[in-house]
């Protein structure tokens, strides 16, 4: 909403709050003013001329020569190239020293031969929008009205020296979408006098008229008001009119439309102009569309319509869908003569299904679904006959014409002065409240201590108690409310143990150099699809309204976006990437009651490339025992120690270099080197990934700590070397060394593997590094030797090991 | 013999001072004072000296063999110090060389911006639910006091994936879950982020997939006074002690009164700047006090019970602290972009 300042200055008084004061005003009061735009702030010495003689250039097909009369009887010589100037014509004359926007300044020069002081100026020359002209008066010099005064400054004259408040409204300030409802607004925040337009006409209702009018939907349509009128002069606007349009950001068209226009901007009442020969029967007959019916628009557009639409109707067809947009069938044209102008209430909820289903918006459509005053009806329709009659002839038929159901009622609203204190915060006496709904102009009645507010019908968002709040509170000022906190029982606050872990585990890995990402949830179908190695049962699920292809699935794995991410930094000279996300993983359960979707959380991570490269060092690469190593030392962290890992074979993952981590059994994750084919299809070379089900691994933790007494004696440490068939794992070594060696090992460690010639092929040699301890005294060396002896009696036995001495 | 040790000495006392490392000053230690230097020999012949004579000269060996002793003592201390200085100055390296670097990464900056936030709000008390990223239209719309039809649905065009469920376009269902959860027993006093998505072509602002953060507090006597007092607590943790906010009137289908809180700009600390558009403050969030339908439509009777809610965008807060210009850098996870945010 566009509100010239000058306008809305014939409505409040509006001394010693300059424009700036009053859209700050306006903005601390919930009516935002998103800018100030002062017109006309650049032109200087433009004045109106007066064209006495035009003649063609001498040397120059395409110019006139033109004797321009100015204040005081002064004549210049001004070469104008617009093909529209011409002798008699009032114009816009920016005379020798003008500024006009953009800092342009004329000066007296020579074109052709020819001197030529100063310029007749196009509407755009002036700064003024293309689009609130005609084509042929945007493409040439602007024609002012014939009694426009020579030697008059042209910012008075077309009304630039105003100040345009652009309103952001919120949806409920629909009263705010017209001058008269902003005067309300002003009037109250500044506490003055309003004055608002005044009708002479009057509503006297026409009974046995010329005009029928029916509401068979009166559901749609509580009240329905028209005006006849004759002998309209359908010509330009004036002036004043059209700067008032112009200011308010719409286009004038004629007299006809412009009153409507005008009306609608000052009233927030949309107006509609019937030809009222196209008026079957001089019947208006407001009900919803039948099956099958259909009505061409204004916009020469032919619509379909349905069941649920409100239309205006004559005797036999639809000649408007109600609130929206006029049929072409009773278009106002050429040779009209009478003209039915319509005001009428509709339901916002009808109007709102007819523009959502037809996809056709109007600025009538955009008040009737926001919610317009009921009560302005008539004063619409009056100012606007009146206006007509002033300035383009028309004579009035009759009275009104109406058909109304019921009347518009007040909404009442106890006013509890306590409650309005606790939910403000304050401690506002009933006097003070009572005062701002005296400057609201909202009627409050009292009777025995209890306070009913009445609501004008034009605040139709006040409905309940905490509405009046919202009133109170802007008014008395959002600044003046004190700054408490919420007093309360006692509540600890704080995260849960989960929520805890999450931190811990992102924590870990971050120090373990995997960078943190997030990416999108939605994906192609493609993605959604590819073969699911954690949760294999996953069923993809589809958005019904997508916006694109790329992103039209849920998500059911992360692998492929980190890929992505992995081919977005390696595409952008960065081929070292240690990433993870903790992130959400959608299915399809129509079983899962309420809500047929299960969301699940993933841990995944991607490494590849070079760690960090060190001047003295030779560089590391990552590998599959890198990323276990990250694993790892994410379980040790959470204190999960057994875990296994288990060779497995995957779709998009190396045969040879994939692994199931599984925690007693229990599957939790899987990691490994990601398939050559996949690698290729990201435009990567080796990459290791891992993913792991965070929800199991959350329920799993526990982070319970086991203390153990510092031990009392000494540990006795042996070496161990045995050659294995190469197909014999470290952790099938491993295992049956700790099984025989039982409480009295404290630790293994493999410290060497080893194949080559020196074992034969086929073998490989495996090293650890064996440390005993008991608890309960000193190991003696029989002792160890026995144990030892056992422990190679059984992986010679198990393995066919042979122990290297 | 006197004269033989006097000798003796000379030459020791030379020997010694010309040594100039400890393997030569051993070896002058050895050939002197060892069992068979030239003292041991000279006492071997002490045998030959008469009665008088014998601890005559006994003693001036032994004072010898102290005298020596001591020297070689106090040349090797001086040795010592001297090869440590030495091997030091060899061991000179050039300190502006670079660390060994550790690997070591960061959260992604909406990560570090959240856990900033919870702390602030869970030191005040709060806890932190979360709830389903696919949600039932109740949790989403008509619990929060958008009924099917109602126009301000137009304002956040949803991604369906049934008539019914859809990708949650704000984070607020979570408050419904989490006070039907207390069964009309308040306080509820939560915070709740999580990714919510609008059907919303991606540019440089706009982004179909964003973090919110929202805040509710029902209780029996929460007042509007709090949530300024809560917002202001906020605003001076986020974004510095000298922070002031300001509460202006708006509209949510699902608080009122509404406002929108704006903070002092923290570029020019209020005295106009590009950054706040010359106005000195900068729009961070949405609230206001909970709509009476949104608390009884989750259980808790609204003629006992206020609440105050908010709810700010992540990725704007991030935004406007760093002056970051695309809101797709979040997503695409260029690692120059997150590497960035270490100190978050």
């Amino acid at each position: 909403m566009r509100v010239s300042y000058n306008w809305l200055a014939e409505y409040v008084d509006l001394k010693n709050i300059d424009p700036y004061q009053l859209a700050d005003l306006l903005t601390a009061a919930g009516v935002e003013v998103d800018a100030v735009i002062a017109t006309g702030k650049e032109i200087e010495n433009v004045v109106v001329g007066y064209v006495r003689e035009r003649v063609q250039h001498p040397n120059a097909e395409r110019l006139s020569l033109c004797q321009v009369e100015l204040a005081g009887g002064r004549v210049e010589q001004i070469i104008c190239g617009a093909q529209n100037v011409d002798s008699g014509q009032k114009v816009a004359v920016a005379q020798v020293g003008a500024t006009l926007p953009g800092g342009f300044i004329i000066k007296q020069a020579k074109l052709r031969g020819i001197d030529s002081c100063g310029m007749i100026c196009s509407a755009d020359e002036l700064g003024l929008d293309k689009k609130f002209f005609s084509k042929e008066v945007a493409e040439g010099i602007l024609v002012l009205d014939e009694d426009t005064q020579i030697g008059d400054d042209i910012r008075d004259v077309l009304h630039l020296n105003d100040h345009i408040l652009d309103l952001e409204l919120t949806p409920n300030r629909a009263d705010c979408l017209s001058m008269i409802g902003v005067a309300y607004e002003v009037a109250a925040i500044l506490d003055r006098e309003l004055t608002l337009p005044e009708n002479t006409l009057t509503e006297q209702i026409d009974t046995g008229g010329r005009v029928k009018i029916k509401l068979t939907a009166s559901d749609g349509c509580p009240h329905y008001a028209a005006r006849l009128l004759r002998n309209v002069r359908v010509e330009e606007s004036p002036e004043w009119l059209r700067n008032r349009l112009i200011a308010a950001g719409i286009r004038p068209i004629n007299n006809l439309v412009d009153v409507t226009n005008y009306v609608l901007m000052e009233y927030g009442q949309p107006l509609h102009a019937f030809d009222f020969k196209a008026v079957k029967g001089g019947v208006i007959d407001v009900r919803f569309a039948r099956a099958g019916e259909e009505i061409t628009t204004l916009d020469g557009q032919l619509r379909k319509l349905d069941s649920e639409m409100l239309l205006i109707t004559d005797e036999e067809k639809a000649i408007a869908i109600a609130g929206v947009m006029g049929g072409a069938n009773s278009e106002v044209v050429s040779d009209t003569i009478e003209v039915l102008l319509e005001s009428a209430f509709f339901n916002s909820t009808s109007v709102g299904k007819t523009v959502r289903k037809l996809d056709l918006r109007s600025e009538a459509s955009v008040r009737f679904e926001k919610g317009v005053d009921p009560n302005r009806i008539y004063g619409a329709v009056n100012r606007a006959a009146e206006l007509l009659v002033k300035i383009a002839g028309a004579e009035i038929v009759g009275d009104i014409y109406e058909a109304k159901v019921r009347e518009p009622v007040a909404k009442k609203i106890q006013l509890n002065p306590v409650k309005q204190n606790l939910v403000m915060g304050t401690n506002l006496t009933i006097e003070q409240m009572l005062d701002i709904f005296r400057r609201l102009r909202f009627t409050v009645q009292e009777s025995g201590g209890s306070y009913i507010v009445e609501v004008p019908t034009r605040r139709g968002d006040i409905t309940i108690e905490e509405d009046l709040a919202e009133e109170l509170a802007r008014i008395y000022g959002y600044d003046n409310i004190p700054i408490t906190l919420p007093v309360s029982v006692y509540t600890r606050g704080g995260l849960t143990d989960k929520q805890k872990l999450f931190r811990r585990i992102k924590r870990n890995l971050e120090a373990s150099g995997l960078n943190e990402v997030i990416t999108y949830t939605l994906v192609s179908e493609a993605t959604a699809n590819r073969s699911n190695n954690l949760f294999t049962d996953l069923v993809p699920l589809k958005l019904l309204t997508p916006l694109s292809e790329e992103r039209e699935y849920l998500r059911t794995q992360l692998l492929t976006n980190l890929l992505a991410v992995a081919e977005y930094n390696t595409n952008r000279q960065e081929p070292n990437i240690r990433i993870f996300e903790i992130g959400r993983v959608f299915s399809s359960e129509p079983e899962a009651g309420k809500l047929p979707v299960k969301e699940r959380r993933v841990l995944a991570g991607l490494l590849t490339g070079d760690l960090p490269r060190y001047y003295a060092d030779k560089t590391t690469t990552v590998d599959f025992f890198y990323t276990k190593g990250v694993i790892e030392e994410l379980f040790n962290e959470l204190g999960l120690s057994n875990i296994e890992y288990q060779a497995t074979v995957v779709n998009d993952y190396h045969p040879g270099r994939t692994a199931k981590i599984l925690y007693k059994g229990e599957q939790i994750g899987l990691f490994g080197e990601v398939h050559p084919e996949l690698a290729e299809e990201f435009d990567l070379k080796r990459v290791y990934l891992f993913e792991l089900d965070y929800d199991r691994l959350l329920e799993l933790t526990t982070l319970e700590i086991e203390y153990k007494r510092l031990p009392k004696y000494p540990a006795v440490e042996r070496d161990l070397a045995l050659v294995v068939d190469e197909s014999v794992s470290n952790y099938e070594a491993a295992h049956l060394i700790r099984n025989t060696a039982r409480d009295l090992l404290e630790s293994l460690e493999l410290f060497d593997v080893y194949t080559g010639a020196q074992i034969g092929e086929g073998k490989k040699s495996l090293a650890y590094a064996l440390t005993f301890r008991s608890n309960d005294k000193t190991l003696i060396d029989e002792e160890i030797t026995a144990l030892i002896q056992k422990i190679i009696k059984k992986l010679e036995d198990r393995l066919q090991a042979e122990i290297r001495k | 013999m006197k004269d033989r040790l006097e000798q003796l000495k000379l030459r020791a006392v030379q020997e010694i001072a010309n040594a100039t490392t400890l393997a030569a000053l051993q070896e002058v230690k050895i050939r002197y004072l060892g069992k068979k230097g030239p003292i041991t020999e000279v006492s071997r012949g002490l045998s030959a000296l008469s009665v008088e004579e014998r601890p005559l000269v006994g003693q001036l060996i032994n004072l010898l063999k102290e005298e020596l002793a001591d020297s070689i003592a106090v040349k090797e201390e001086g040795l010592k110090k001297e090869a440590i200085k030495q091997q030091l100055v060899a061991e000179t390296i050039d300190v502006t060389l670079p660390g060994k670097p550790l690997v070591q990464a960061n959260a992604h900056p909406l990560s570090g911006i959240i856990a900033e936030i919870e702390d602030i709000f869970v030191g005040l008390g709060f806890e932190i639910a979360e709830g389903p990223e696919v949600e039932h239209d109740f949790y989403n719309f008509e619990a929060l006091n958008l009924p099917k039809d109602h126009p301000a649905r137009e304002m956040q065009d949803t991604f369906y994936i049934t008539e019914e469920v859809l990708l949650r376009t704000h984070t607020s269902p979570v408050q419904i879950r989490a006070m039907l959860e207390k069964k009309g027993e308040g306080p509820v006093k939560i915070i709740c982020p999580g990714a919510v998505y609008r059907r919303d072509d991606d540019d440089a602002t706009h982004s179909h997939q964003f973090t919110q953060i929202e805040g509710l507090v029902v209780d029996k006597q929460i007042a509007m006074s709090d949530l300024k007092g809560l917002l202001l607590s906020f605003a001076q943790e986020m974004f510095g002690a000298d922070t002031k906010i300001r509460l202006r009137p708006s509209f949510f289908p699902f608080t009122e009164p509404s406002a929108e809180v704006d903070v002092t700009c923290f570029f020019c600390h209020g005295e106009g700047c590009n950054i706040c558009k010359q106005t000195g403050w900068i729009e961070i969030l949405g609230s206001g006090m909970v709509h009476p339908r949104v608390l009884d439509n989750a259980g808790f009777d609204s003629s006992k019970y206020t609440g105050l809610a908010f709810g700010l965008g992540v990725e704007r807060i991030a935004m406007l602290k760093y002056g970051i210009e695309d809101i797709r850098h979040f997503y695409t996870n260029d690692l120059r972009f997150l590497e960035q945010f270490r100190m978050i």
